[in-house]
């Protein structure tokens, strides 16, 4: 009688648990499944930053009424022993601070074709692509500025960008960033109404 | 039973009483429907769209110029990510007032959602020993660096955890925004936040029609209310049409970036990938999504 008892009792408990535990682990498995297709159905396009071969850039910063060179110097005959300037361009040769001991005007602009810059090699360079220039010294600097990284850039996060010249914000005689005067502090907050 | 029903008629007739009090002291339906707007994630397209409607028009009567308000969603395979070059930033704080005319900030009472931090180079990244009130004739100062501080974009933002009535919450695309109209302005978010990043209106914000930017997001820079809180986007009404944000466009050492982190090729991966990177209070496991390097 009491084992019967027993038992009366325990079968229903032990399906009723059985049922139960099935019921969740199929419901777990449905909402697996349904969780998975919804990963994979919603998998999603990634946004992708527009790859750019050519960089837009602004125009070269000339000051007023320099360029084109030609404009003098065809008159000139060109002198291409190193000397410091003191007739002409003496504006630059008074903040001419760019490894001004062992370099001078001809190291990168051409002594035939004013008109251009020089790259180490000889090769003539337009100044719009003036980064050239400064890439082959500072290499790595141009790498990260081709990617973005060192510089400005504004646009697009994912598509066109402008991009500025090193020396928009470089003078590349005295390449030393300037310094800034700054926008005002905060209020501070006792003084805030 | 009896008791039940005299509190039932109770409650009714004090809403009555609220409603009718209301409705004669002059308030219009659009008063009421603002103040049983749901909160802005229940709201359906068309719901959306009759808000947004009455908005621009309000926005309109009061400034008088044509607004437009976007409640465009975050686009599928974005999660923004930005990175501020701590060797280049010289503590202009041009990206402070960039920020506060692009995002309709509150000048009186003033709120900046950028803070620029002046430390000592010698001390090292040291918030209790910072200065914001730094005010020289030249940046940057001699022996010191700056660090700007603005809402980290936590992956893990105790801002919204601690949302009574979740007025705030992280978008798909990892932006952290708030629901004007749903907060109920505690400040709980204030106080859980680590970075001072949420502000609050103790005042009614005062925006200078000739400066109002009309190009506006609802859960960005849409005017606020007195009493409610609010933060950085990463200037939510430009990033979702694919622009750069205002503070990366006007930074003049282009010391902000800002891009997709799940696009390999963006400039963020780049930084992530190749600079020597932190984040800010990493012991707090908030995981931000706002990234120091440093460039050199
Ligand atoms: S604008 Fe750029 S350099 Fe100026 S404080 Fe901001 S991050 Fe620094
Ligand atoms: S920085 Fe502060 S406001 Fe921004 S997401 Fe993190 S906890 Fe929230």
């Amino acid at each position: 009688m009491k084992d019967k008892f027993y038992v009366n009792i325990k079968i229903p408990v032990i399906l009723m648990t059985l049922f139960i535990f099935l019921i969740f682990s199929c419901n777990n498995k449905e909402t697996e499944n349904a969780a998975k297709a919804e990963k994979d159905s919603t998998k999603p396009e990634i946004i992708k930053t527009q790859k750019v071969e050519e960089y837009a850039v602004e125009a070269p910063p000339f000051s007023d009424g320099i360029y084109p060179c030609t404009d003098c110097h065809a008159n000139i005959v060109a002198n291409p022993e190193r000397r410091v300037l003191t007739e002409w361009h003496e504006d630059i040769s008074a903040i001419f601070n760019h490894d001004s001991e062992n370099r001078w005007c001809l190291d990168c602009h051409d002594l035939k074709n004013r008109d251009y810059l020089k790259l180490a090699s000889g090769k003539l360079l337009d100044f719009k692509e003036s980064y050239k220039l400064c890439g082959q010294c500072h290499g790595e600097k141009l790498r990260d500025w081709k990617v973005g990284v060192h510089g400005k850039r504004t646009g697009n996060w994912n598509g066109k960008k402008e991009y500025l010249l090193c020396v928009h914000c470089h003078n590349p005689h005295s390449p030393k960033f300037n310094e800034l005067t700054p926008l005002p502090p905060p209020m501070r907050p006792e003084d805030i109404k | 039973m009896k008791k039940e029903n005299s509190r039932r008629s109770f409650l009714k007739n004090i809403s009555l009483a609220t409603f009718s009090a209301l409705a004669l002291s002059g308030c219009n339906t659009e008063v009421f429907d603002e103040f049983l707007q749901k909160n802005f994630r229940t709201l359906s397209k068309k719901e959306k769209d009759k808000i947004i409607k009455n908005l621009e028009l309000k926005y309109k009567e009061k400034y008088g110029k044509e607004f437009h308000v976007s409640d465009k969603p975050a686009m599928e395979g974005t999660l923004f990510g930005y990175a501020l070059d701590l060797s280049r930033c010289v503590g202009c704080r041009k990206c402070v007032y960039a920020c506060v005319k692009e995002n309709n900030q509150s000048r009186e009472p003033q709120i900046h959602w950028i803070e620029v931090l002046q430390m000592e180079k010698e001390k090292g990244i040291d918030f209790a020993d910072s200065n914001v009130q730094y005010n020289p004739e030249k940046v940057p100062e001699k022996g010191h660096f700056y660090v700007p501080v603005q809402c980290q974009q936590c992956r893990n933002p105790q801002c919204v955890t601690v949302c009574p009535v979740k007025a705030t919450w992280q978008e798909p695309d990892g932006i952290v925004v708030v629901d004007y109209n749903w907060c109920i302005g505690c400040r709980y978010c204030m106080a859980a936040c680590p970075y001072g990043a949420r502000h609050f209106n103790w005042g009614e914000p005062t925006v200078p029609t000739e400066e109002i930017n009309t190009e506006m997001h609802y859960l960005g820079n849409r005017p606020r209310k007195k009493g409610v809180v609010e933060k950085c986007t990463f200037c939510i009404q430009r990033t979702r049409e694919g622009k750069y944000p205002a503070c990366v466009e006007i930074c003049p050492v282009g010391a902000r970036k800002f891009g997709n982190l799940l696009d390999p090729e963006s400039e963020i991966r780049y930084i992530l990938e190749n600079k020597r990177v932190l984040v800010l209070k990493q012991e707090l496991n908030t995981q931000p999504k706002f990234y120091y390097f440093f460039g050199i």
